[in-house]
């Protein structure tokens, strides 16, 4: 997002053709296929969407003998809390997710691609039509594009409210107009058996911009962004209980989340001290403020962190126990409630499953009940041990790893503030004995 | 059913671009309802057989997704984020407040009509918390004061709809 901060950049064609805007393309163009497929690979670039599967890899596995049609798919259903850079993408450079998308769609064989848009993004949605319009017009997408004999055109699709439609096998089936019950892997891996039973990639907004990037400089030069396993930019989200929230572009492991909260966001509020960070979306593991984090990287260097001194890249957080998932940080100060922030957490879940597993089904919404009983005056000393065994029935035993993202976040709160669990079923109690009510107002739930 | 024409048009035109008439269940359900301000059961009925689907096929669309409604809104559509970012932020106090400013239980629609409240999940704006979404606009950094002053001016009909991102209520 080079451009959006200059003064006068407007999310319009010809501020972007004023820019260099499409010039990747034509340069695409010349290229073949494999050739930018290759670089891609090089690059290194791993997927911004919340797992880091490396894009390259996954166009790899692409079925491209099947002799159907390849389809390119767009995951711009931005809904794992605490993530708001595909918005802005959207809102202030969508030609440049759209030149992104036309160079990895004539990579990849696909002539007909989607972005599958959030429902709430009502501006977003006509952003975008109004952007493949004036792309359309300029015969950057339709047919033969710049006189090549290679056509292309992309669909807007609106999502409406589901969070599971962000797991991409939820949102093929969504595009396919059904509900987003996610497909059990194998065999439903997009690249095989994807939209329509046909070849389909799937990638996040920033990855496909990324792309874009890729062509421009070629996949080496972009490598040489970042660390190596850990290439590009990412941009980190951050809200909470910090002073200047909001999205910070930087390179891989160019900043520690140290530097990220105190430097770069302008530290917490007056008189307050950190408590815990989830550093990559509601779903990562929650990383407790006085941890140390010790062990082995990849490349086998030994590091002993603490928080702040945690590199803001995939390996390093983690090899911390957590990720960096969609690059949602999550700030919480002395102030915050421990349990209640669970029980918040807890009730998005339990809401969004979308039913087809049991143990996702049940499991998820017990652990909402268990966490609203808590907070309502209700704590027992055991329900740290129950939620615990809850959460780890649930994880590894579903269709799709939204298990895991309901698990986690119980999980790592019990593993690092058990202490705050326990302690709040003495507190009711000692509250009950005194003859006053159990349950204190609650902020957060 | 009786749709506006420019409705209409939108069907005609996105329908064919679809490799499968059946992708268009959803965009449909979107258009009939901004048409109609919700999906009766007529409306279902309608959407399934413009697409050679049966009613079923669109019901359970209807019954997933918490963005189709079967009832209309009040004038005012109001939905507070509800998730953590916004929680820390002082979602809920905003949400409370603007029950009791506007008379109305979260779920439901007040009895003079003016407004639904909703709360709901993550709106993706969490550098801007708390986040407010009436109708298709939106509203940051709602806190009880400005959520006040936003049920004030839904009362008194001024208030200021049709820009991006309002900061300021
Ligand atoms: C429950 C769940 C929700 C997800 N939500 C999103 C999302 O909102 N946006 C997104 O890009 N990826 C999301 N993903 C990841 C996608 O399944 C998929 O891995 C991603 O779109 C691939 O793109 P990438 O490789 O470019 O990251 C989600 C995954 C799960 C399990
Ligand atoms: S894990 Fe949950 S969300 Fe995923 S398929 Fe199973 S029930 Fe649905
Ligand atoms: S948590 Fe409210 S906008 Fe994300």
């Amino acid at each position: 997002m080079k451009h959006v901060d200059e003064p006068g950049y407007s999310n319009d064609i010809d501020c972007y053709i004023r820019n260099g805007g499409y010039e990747d393309l034509k340069k695409a163009f010349a290229m073949k296929p494999e050739d930018i497929c290759a670089e891609v690979m090089e690059s290194g670039v791993r997927g911004r969407g919340g797992a880091g599967f490396p894009a390259g890899m996954k166009w790899k596995f692409l079925d491209r003998k099947s002799g159907k049609p390849i389809y390119l798919v767009c995951n711009a259903d931005e809904s794992e809390p605490g993530t708001f850079k595909d918005r802005q993408i959207i809102h202030q450079d969508p030609h440049q997710l759209i030149e992104g998308m036309i160079c990895s769609a004539y990579a990849v064989g696909a002539k007909l691609a989607f972005i599958y848009i959030r429902g709430e993004f009502f501006e977003g949605y006509r952003i975008l039509e109004r952007a493949i319009e004036e792309a359309r017009a300029k015969n950057f997408l339709g047919d033969n594009i710049l006189g090549s004999d290679y056509s292309c055109d992309i669909i807007v699709h609106r999502g409406a409210g589901a969070y599971i439609c962000g797991e991409e096998t939820g949102l093929i089936e969504s595009l396919e107009g059904n509900r987003a019950n996610p497909r059990i892997k194998p065999p439903y891996f997009p690249a095989a058996l994807g939209l329509y039973q046909c070849p389909t990639i799937v990638n996040n907004v920033e990855t496909l911009c990324d792309v874009k990037h890729v062509v421009s400089m070629g996949g080496a030069e972009f490598a040489k962004i970042g660390t190596p396993g850990n290439t590009g930019t990412r941009t980190w989200c951050v809200s909470g209980h910090v002073m200047k929230p909001g999205f910070y572009e930087f390179a891989c492991a160019d900043l520690t989340l140290g530097e990220l909260i105190y430097d770069v966001c302008g530290g917490l509020r007056p008189g307050r001290s950190l408590k815990a960070v989830i550093p990559g979306g509601s779903s990562a593991k929650v990383l407790r403020a006085d941890e140390r984090f010790t062990g082995k990287l990849k490349n086998g260097t030994a590091f002993d962190w603490g928080i702040g001194d945690i590199p803001m890249d995939f390996d390093s957080l983690m090899a911390c126990g957590s990720m960096s998932g969609s690059g949602g940080v999550i700030v919480m100060d002395d102030s915050t409630d421990i349990v209640e922030a669970l029980a918040n957490i807890n009730y998005f879940y339990a809401h969004e499953s979308c039913g087809q597993c049991t143990p996702c089904r049940e499991g998820v919404p017990w652990m909402r009940k268990i966490t609203a009983r808590m907070v309502a005056g209700e704590a027992r000393e055991e329900d740290a041990d129950l939620l615990n065994s809850i959460a780890d029935q649930i994880a590894g035993r579903t269709i799709c790893a939204f298990g895991e993202a309901a698990s986690w976040p119980v999980q790592s709160f019990i593993a690092k503030f058990k202490d705050e669990f326990v302690e709040k079923a003495r507190e009711q109690a000692a509250r009950r004995k005194e003859g006053k009510d159990a349950a204190k107002e609650t902020v957060l739930i | 059913m009786k749709l506006k024409p420019e409705t209409t048009e939108k069907i005609d035109k996105l329908v064919p671009r679809y490799p499968v008439k059946r992708s268009a269940a959803l965009p449909l359900c979107h258009l009939v309802q901004e048409d109609q301000g919700y999906l009766s059961n007529e409306a279902v009925e309608w959407i399934a057989e413009r697409l050679e689907l049966e009613p079923i096929n669109i019901q359970e669309l209807v019954t997933f997704y918490p963005m189709l409604r079967t009832e209309p809104t009040g004038k005012y559509h109001v939905r507070v984020c509800r998730t953590l970012p916004c929680a820390l932020a002082g979602a809920y106090q905003t949400c409370r407040k603007l029950e009791e400013a506007l008379d109305v239980a979260v779920g439901h629609t007040s009895e003079d009509g003016l407004a639904t409240l909703e709360f709901v999940e993550c709106h993706a704006d969490c550098g801007k918390a708390p986040v407010v979404m009436v109708g298709e606009d939106e509203y940051t950094g709602i806190d009880v004061e400005k959520a006040l002053e936003m049920a004030e001016k839904m009362k008194s009909g001024t208030l200021p709809t049709g820009l991006e991102v309002h900061t300021e209520a």
